[in-house]
């Protein structure tokens, strides 16, 4: 994973609630067996409904930064929505709260996401319609050319991760000793649940 | 060990721990992995890419479901029929594929044991109460029926897991839905879900795991229960999970993978473990009166925009937070609908029975109950019937249920996710509505345009009778 630390640009403003993950990529792109290539069904069925859509406006292109509403990237698990935003060139999401599997999803993936109360999220989505917005992971703060500045609260397992852009499976694969005694224990106190479908191992 | 009163959530998570972190995480052992197409891919890329293995492929099962054709996948010769979308072909290619080249156990199209990953884990007996399942999809919350701490994880997710068996997770919060009192006479699990989800809303159970309580999951049969804690996402939370008892171990003795002989013994003894302390403290609770339940629908875009059927559609400009008005106007002029329409005054023209919230025998059985010796009505365009694996629509078959649903004019399939997310061919076409027992009813989830009413089975086929939404309970009721 690549390393984050500092996010500066333009923000898409889109303050709409319960974005789900069927808005942010819809199921007929979910036929690929790439991650590339997701963002032209990014947001599909915004854009088809206006054509003045935040996400094909000529100022918002390549912007790093989504504003968006509560509850952002519920339903689906689908990583696609994250891979799609990667490919939109979109880094960081700031809302005032996200679903718990869209918000794994883009940390995996090395996007930002960022919860700020209500009232800071809708100033952001203020500026964002004319100015850009800087997001510094080190120091937890959102700041803007006019003075706005908001600090937000991030898992410090996953800024270390971020900042570090550290690569988990192969963290965790370290871990081996601590893994190999949990199934030998498993092994003799529940061969039962150990056998699984019984393939060989 | 702590002497402290415990969640059963807890017990599973404690259980589990493979080392606890000074950041507070834990890495936590996964005992149950399943894997379909649509998820997988990447992972398994991503495997050979780093070249990794996979640590316990005996802990994985693949099936195939989300974009697999629900047509025939035999033709008369008995050979295999060409899926023609290519996208799908290869994405279903590449399971089989991969599945093969790191030794996972897969059941392929044409098996009868193939079917809906969260139908399959509990019907072959891989899904256990008090195990940890983790699967690519949202609805992994489902084998918390069976007492499983179950929940959907993203692709990268599935990737560790393949590597590791673990997850570096934090623990979530719990939360109690407590209902008291007994359901009304037609009123089923998928009512009282949809009526649970109205109430915490759809990001109630965010940051927590769900642990359903009272008497009436007690007397729920795993079908019912599997329906519950499916739709746990739907309510925001990642897992959902009810205690297991002497219902969830007759339900598992005897399936394929399930424990055997004299193990079957000390795996009963665990499981009756598993329950929460008399005073264990949940984060949060709320308690539901079943009685005010009723057979639920939706009326929005929402799974939370949920009504009881005898209700209206509701007035945005009734609703107290300003921003809740805004998404209940676009909601509404998604759907096509005015306030204060009658939701029984609603014509459909689509019905979908199927999903792994609702495929399970007893939702056709439940379905086949209204539909027996009725035609659907002329409104209805398309209807289907999906089964959730090959073993229930054997079941089915075994029983009439098959001739129950083609007689009334539907059509009979073969089992998939189908039309719950039109990834295959089964899509509602734009602007047209359908009664549907799968779990969302997202802008677009059918089919881009389509307009989804999310119910019961038995409401489903209540609504094929009539051509609109309809109170089964009119249908069913006993002439006086």
């Amino acid at each position: 994973m690549e390393k984050v630390s500092q996010i500066e640009g333009r923000a898409i403003p889109f303050g709409r609630k319960n974005v789900d993950t069927d808005v942010i990529i819809p199921a007929r792109w979910l036929k690929t067996v790439s991650r590339e290539g997701l963002g032209q069904g990014a947001f599909e069925s915004v854009r088809a409904k206006d054509p003045d859509n935040v996400f094909d406006s000529e100022e918002f292109a390549g912007a790093p930064i989504l504003v968006a509403g509560d509850n952002f990237g519920c339903g689906s698990s689908r990583e696609h929505a994250a891979w799609a935003m990667l490919d939109l060139g979109i880094r960081a999401v700031i809302a005032p709260s996200f679903s718990d599997i869209f918000a794994g999803n883009a940390f995996k993936n090395g996007i930002l996401t960022v919860a700020l109360p209500p009232e800071q999220v809708d100033r952001l989505l203020e500026v964002a319609k004319t100015d850009p917005i800087f997001i510094d992971l080190e120091s937890q703060s959102v700041t803007t050319p006019f003075q706005d500045r908001f600090t937000f609260e991030i898992d410090p397992f996953r800024k270390h991760y971020l900042l570090e852009g550290l690569d988990e499976v192969g963290l965790t694969l370290e871990r081996d000793e601590a893994i190999s005694r949990y199934e030998e224990r498993l092994a003799a106190g529940q061969p039962w649940l150990a056998r699984g479908t019984g393939v060989a191992a | 060990m702590s002497s402290k009163p415990r969640t059963l959530y807890e017990k599973i998570f404690d259980a589990h721990v493979v080392e606890r972190r000074d950041d507070g995480t834990c890495l936590i052992f996964i005992d149950r992995h399943l894997v379909h197409e649509v998820t997988s891919p990447q992972a398994f890329e991503a495997l050979r890419i780093n070249g990794r293995t996979v640590r316990h492929p005996e802990l994985t099962l693949a099936v195939p479901d989300h974009n697999l054709p629900t047509t025939a996948r035999t033709d008369a010769q008995g050979n295999r029929v060409p899926i023609a979308d290519e996208e799908s072909r290869e994405q279903l290619a590449a399971l089989e594929r991969n599945t093969h080249d790191f030794g996972i156990r897969y059941f392929d199209a044409t098996a009868r044991q193939q079917g809906i990953v969260h139908v399959v884990g509990p019907e072959q007996g891989f899904s256990l109460p008090g195990t940890t399942i983790v699967c690519g999809d949202s609805h992994t919350a489902c084998h918390g029926g069976l007492g499983a701490w179950a929940f959907g994880i993203g692709t990268s997710e599935v990737e560790h897991v393949l590597a590791t068996q673990t997850l570096l997770l934090r623990p979530s919060k719990t939360m109690e839905v407590r209902v008291e009192g007994d359901l009304a006479p037609g009123v089923t699990a998928k009512d009282l879900i949809m009526h649970i989800i109205g109430v915490i809303g759809t990001a109630g159970g965010t940051g927590h795991v769900i642990e359903y309580r009272g008497k009436v999951f007690e007397k729920m049969s795993i079908e019912s229960r599997l329906t519950v804690c499916n739709m746990s996402i739907e309510g925001g939370a990642r897992g959902g999970l009810i205690a297991p008892d002497e219902t969830t171990f007759a339900y598992i003795k005897g399936r394929t993978f399930a424990p055997k002989a004299d193990e079957w013994d000390d795996a009963v003894a665990y499981w009756k473990t598993l329950y929460s302390d008399p005073d264990a403290v949940f984060d949060k609770s709320v308690t539901i009166d079943a009685r005010e339940v009723e057979p639920s629908v939706t009326w929005g875009t929402s799974p939370e925009d949920v009504v009881a059927i005898g209700g209206t559609v509701p007035d945005p400009d009734t609703f107290a937070d300003p921003s809740k008005q805004d998404a209940a106007r676009a909601s509404l002029d998604y759907m096509g609908l005015t306030p204060g329409t009658r939701m029984q005054d609603i014509a459909v023209q689509n019905i979908f029975i199927g999903s792994c919230t609702n495929s399970r025998i007893e939702d056709l059985r439940a379905a086949a109950e209204v539909l027996r010796g009725r035609r659907k009505h002329a409104n209805i365009k398309w209807g289907i019937v999906v089964p959730g694996s090959g073993l229930v629509k054997m079941q089915a078959e075994a029983e009439g249920l098959d001739k129950v649903f083609t007689d009334a004019g539907l059509e009979w399939r073969e089992p998939g996710c189908s039309a719950c997310l039109g990834m295959n061919p089964d899509k509602v076409p734009a602007g047209e509505r359908s009664a549907s027992t799968s779990n969302r009813n997202f802008v677009g989830r059918q089919g881009p345009g389509a307009r989804t009413h999310l119910v019961s089975p038995a409401m489903a086929a209540a609504a094929a009778v009539t051509g609109h939404l309809t109170d089964v309970r009119e249908l069913t009721r006993e002439p006086a």
